[in-house]
C-alpha cells in the first residue's frame, strides 16, 4: 500500500519536472526557431525529468521521506531508464538527424543512423578499457559497466566546465581586466568597415558591368564547340576574363577583411557595454564578488594540486568534519544526528540547485552561440546528452559531500564502482582545465589591445 | 562604369532563410552552389535598367546589402549592424515559407532597420512590438520574398500563401514566393520578374526623381533630429 503511495508521489514529481523541461525548451532554447520535430522536445524533457528525479531521490534519502525499499526500487528503475536514454536513444537520434541533414544519404536514413550508432557504441565501450574503474567480475551489460563509462565522460565534462568557469568568472566580473575603449576607437573602426564595403562594391560593379557587356556581345554563355571554337576561345577572350578573375580574387580578400572588421567592432561594442555596466551599482557589486571568487579559484587549484601530489582523497565529508570541529574545538554540544541531517540537506540542496541552474544557463548561451536553423535539432540533442551525463556524474561525486549513513543508497545501487578514482580524475582534469584557461585568457587579453591602438 | 548612379537596398531576414542564395540569384543569374553562414554583411551589385523599353531608359547600379545575423542577438551585434542601415533606399524582407517564426520576425527586422534613422544615438527605443503607425509614414519601399517554395507540400500551399498575403498587406508591400535553387522563378517575363522590376523602379524613383522642391523624402516631421536628417541629405 505504501509502495503505491510512494510511486504515485514519484510519478507526479516526474511529470512536474517533465513539464518544466518542456517549458524551458520552448521559451528559452527554441524561442527563435520553429519546433518541427516534436521528438526532440520530448527527448530533452524526458532526460531532464529523469535527471532531476535522481537528485530528488537523494534529497528524500537525507530527509527520510518515503519507504526505504520503495526508494531503492525507484533508484534502480530511474538509473536503468536514464542509462537507456543516454546510451541508446539520444545517440541514435543524434545520428538520425545528422544523416537527415545530408542530402545524399536521405534515402537510407535509418540504415546510416544505425551504422553511426554502432560506431558510437564501439568507441563508448573502448573508453572503459584504460581506466581502472571496475572490478572485473561483472557481466557485459550490467548497470555498473554502463554507468562507469557514462561517469567517466560526465566527470570529464564537469571538471572541464568547472575549471574554465572558476577562471572565467573572476575574469569577467572584475573590471581590472577591462580594456579601455573609447567612442573614437569604435567610430574609427566603423569608418574602416564602411570604406572596405565601398571598395568591395566598386570592384563588384566593375565585374557586373564587364559581365553584362560580355553577355550583350553574346559570348558569356557560348561554350566553344568544335575544332574552330576551341581555337577561337584560346585567343579571343583571354584578357577580359583574366582581368575578371584578378578582380574576383581582390574581392574575396576584401570580403575576408570586412568580416574581420565586423567581428572586431562587435567586440569593441561589447567591451564598451561592459565598461558602462561596471560603473553601475550592480557592476560594482560584481566587481567585488570577482575578487572574492578569484581567491576561491586560487584556493581550489591549490587544493587540487595537493590532492594529486599527496595522493589523498578526503575521507570525511564537510558536514561531519564541520560538526566535529565545533564539538571538539569549540565545545558546543548539540544533537549531532538531528543537525547533521538538516545541514547536509541544505548543503546538498544548494549544490544541486546551483549546478542545475548553472548548467542550464551555460547550455542556453552555448546554444545561442552556435546553432542555426539547420543544426538546431542536432545541437539540442547533444546538449540533452551532455546534461544527462553531467547529472549522472554529479550523483557520483555528490556522494562525497554526504555523511556516511546517507551514502548507503548510492553505494548499494551503483555497486562497486571505484568512487575514489572519479574524484582523482576530477581533480586532474580540473587542474588541467583551469591552467589552460588561464593561459588561453592571458593570450587573448594580450593580443587584443595592440590591434585597436590607433596611432 | 562607376559613373552610373546607385541605390542601396537592404536584404533582411533570419539566418538560414536563404538571403545569400537570393542575392546571388538576383545579381549573377546563377544558383549559389555552397551557401555558408554570412558573417557581418555581404554586398552584391545588380545592374538594372530603369524604365526598360521606354525612351527614358537609364541604367542604375543596385547595391544589395545582405546583412546576416539573428534578430534577437546581442546588443553589441545590433549596434554594429546599425552601421549598415545608413541611408537606405529600399528594403527586401526575406522569410522562409516553411518556418512561421521567420515571417513573424520580419516585423522586428523592419523596425530595426527603419528605426535606425530615427534615433541617431543608436539605441533602439521600441520594445519590438509591431506598430502599424510607425509604418504609416514610412516612405522606404518594401518587398517581401518567401523562399523554399518547393519544400511546401501541395496541400498546405493555399494556407501558407494566404497567411503570407496578410503579411505583405501589413507592410504595404508586394510579395514574391520562390525557390532560390531554381532560376526559372525569376525568368524574364514571368510575373515575379515583373514585380521585381517594378520594385526596383519604385526604389530608384523615390531616390532620384521625387527630390524636387519641398522636403526630404520620408522624414517630413523629423527635423528635430537635425543630425540624422543632415546626414541623409549629404549621402551622395
Amino acid at each position: 500500500m505504501s509502495f503505491l503511495i510512494d510511486s504515485s508521489i514519484m510519478v507526479t514529481s516526474q511529470v512536474l519536472f517533465f513539464g518544466f523541461g518542456w517549458l524551458f525548451f520552448m521559451r528559452q532554447l527554441f524561442k527563435d526557431y520553429e519546433v518541427r520535430q516534436y521528438v526532440v522536445q520530448v527527448i530533452f524533457s524526458v532526460t531532464f525529468a529523469f535527471s532531476c528525479t535522481m537528485f530528488e531521490l537523494i534529497i528524500f534519502e537525507i530527509l527520510g521521506v518515503l519507504n526505504s525499499s520503495s526508494r531503492y526500487f525507484h533508484w534502480k528503475l530511474n538509473l536503468c531508464v536514464i542509462l537507456l536514454i543516454l546510451v541508446f536513444m539520444v545517440p541514435f537520434y543524434i545520428g538520425y538527424f545528422i544523416v537527415s541533414n545530408i542530402r545524399l544519404l536521405h534515402r537510407q536514413r535509418l540504415l546510416f543512423s544505425c551504422g553511426l550508432w554502432l560506431t558510437f557504441m564501439y568507441f563508448f565501450w573502448k573508453l572503459g578499457d584504460p581506466f581502472p574503474i571496475l572490478s572485473p567480475k561483472h557481466g557485459i551489460l550490467s548497470i555498473e559497466q554502463l554507468i562507469s563509462r557514462v561517469g567517466v565522460i560526465g566527470v570529464t565534462l564537469m571538471a572541464l566546465l568547472s575549471g574554465f568557469g572558476a577562471v572565467n568568472c573572476p575574469y569577467t566580473y572584475m573590471s581590472y581586466f577591462l580594456r579601455n575603449v573609447t567612442d573614437t576607437d569604435i567610430l574609427a573602426l566603423e569608418r574602416r568597415l564602411l570604406q572596405t564595403m565601398d571598395m568591395i562594391i566598386s570592384k563588384k560593379k566593375r565585374i557586373a558591368m564587364a559581365r553584362r557587356n560580355l553577355f550583350q556581345k553574346g559570348e558569356v554563355n557560348n561554350k566553344p564547340s568544335g575544332f574552330w571554337g576551341m581555337i577561337k576561345s584560346v585567343t579571343a577572350s583571354a584578357p577580359g576574363s583574366e582581368n575578371l578573375t584578378l578582380i574576383q580574387q581582390e574581392v574575396d580578400a576584401l570580403e575576408e577583411l570586412s568580416r574581420q572588421l565586423f567581428l572586431e567592432t562587435v567586440d569593441l561594442y561589447a567591451t564598451k557595454e561592459r565598461i558602462e555596466y561596471s560603473k553601475t551599482f550592480k557592476g560594482k557589486y560584481f566587481n567585488f564578488l570577482g575578487y572574492f571568487f578569484s581567491i576561491y579559484c586560487v584556493w581550489k587549484i591549490f587544493m587540487a594540486t595537493i590532492n594529486i601530489v599527496f595522493d589523498r582523497v578526503g575521507k570525511t565529508d564537510p558536514v561531519t568534519r564541520g560538526i566535529e570541529i565545533t564539538v571538539n574545538y569549540l565545545g558546543i554540544q548539540f544533537d549531532v544526528k538531528f543537525w547533521s541531517q538538516h545541514i547536509s540537506f541544505i548543503l546538498v540542496g544548494i549544490i544541486i540547485v546551483t549546478s542545475i541552474r548553472g548548467l542550464l544557463i551555460t547550455l542556453t548561451k552555448f546554444f545561442y552561440a552556435i546553432s542555426s536553423s539547420k543544426s538546431s535539432n542536432v545541437i539540442v540533442l547533444l546538449l540533452a546528452q551532455i546534461m544527462g551525463m553531467y547529472f549522472v556524474s554529479s550523483v557520483l561525486l555528490i556522494r562525497m559531500s554526504m555523511p556516511l549513513e546517507y551514502r548507503t543508497i548510492i553505494t548499494e545501487v551503483l555497486g562497486e564502482l571505484q568512487f575514489n578514482f572519479y574524484h582523482r580524475w576530477f581533480d586532474v582534469i580540473f587542474l588541467v582545465s583551469a591552467l589552460s584557461s588561464i593561459l588561453f585568457l592571458y593570450l587573448a587579453h594580450k593580443q587584443a589591445p595592440e590591434k585597436h591602438m590607433t596611432p | 562604369m562607376a559613373s552610373l548612379d546607385r541605390v542601396k537596398v537592404l536584404v533582411l531576414g533570419d539566418s538560414g532563410v536563404g538571403k545569400s542564395s537570393l542575392v546571388h540569384l538576383l545579381c549573377q543569374n546563377q544558383v549559389l552552389g555552397n551557401p555558408s553562414w554570412t558573417v557581418g554583411c555581404s554586398v552584391d551589385v545588380r545592374v538594372h535598367d530603369y524604365k526598360e523599353g521606354t525612351p527614358e531608359e537609364k541604367t542604375f547600379y543596385i547595391e544589395l546589402w545582405d546583412v546576416g545575423g539573428s534578430v534577437g542577438g546581442a546588443s553589441s551585434v545590433k549596434s554594429t549592424r546599425a552601421v549598415f542601415f545608413n541611408s537606405v533606399n529600399g528594403i527586401i524582407l526575406v522569410h522562409d515559407l516553411t518556418n512561421k517564426k521567420s515571417s513573424q520576425n520580419l516585423y522586428r527586422w523592419s523596425l530595426e532597420a527603419v528605426n535606425r534613422d530615427l534615433v541617431p544615438s543608436g539605441v533602439l527605443v521600441t520594445n519590438g512590438d509591431y506598430d502599424r503607425e510607425q509604418f504609416a509614414d514610412n516612405q522606404i519601399p518594401l518587398l517581401v520574398i518567401g523562399t523554399k517554395l518547393d519544400q511546401i507540400h501541395e496541400s498546405k500551399r493555399n494556407e501558407v500563401l494566404t497567411r503570407i498575403a496578410f503579411l505583405a498587406e501589413d507592410f504595404n508591400a508586394e510579395e514574391i514566393n520562390l525557390d532560390c535553387t531554381n532560376p526559372r522563378y525569376l525568368a524574364a517575363g514571368s510575373s515575379n520578374a515583373v514585380k521585381l522590376s517594378r520594385f526596383f523602379d519604385k526604389v530608384i524613383e523615390k531616390r532620384y526623381f521625387i527630390r524636387d522642391g519641398n522636403q526630404m523624402p520620408g522624414f517630413p516631421d523629423r527635423k528635430r533630429f537635425g543630425g540624422g536628417v543632415l546626414k541623409n541629405l549629404h549621402y551622395d
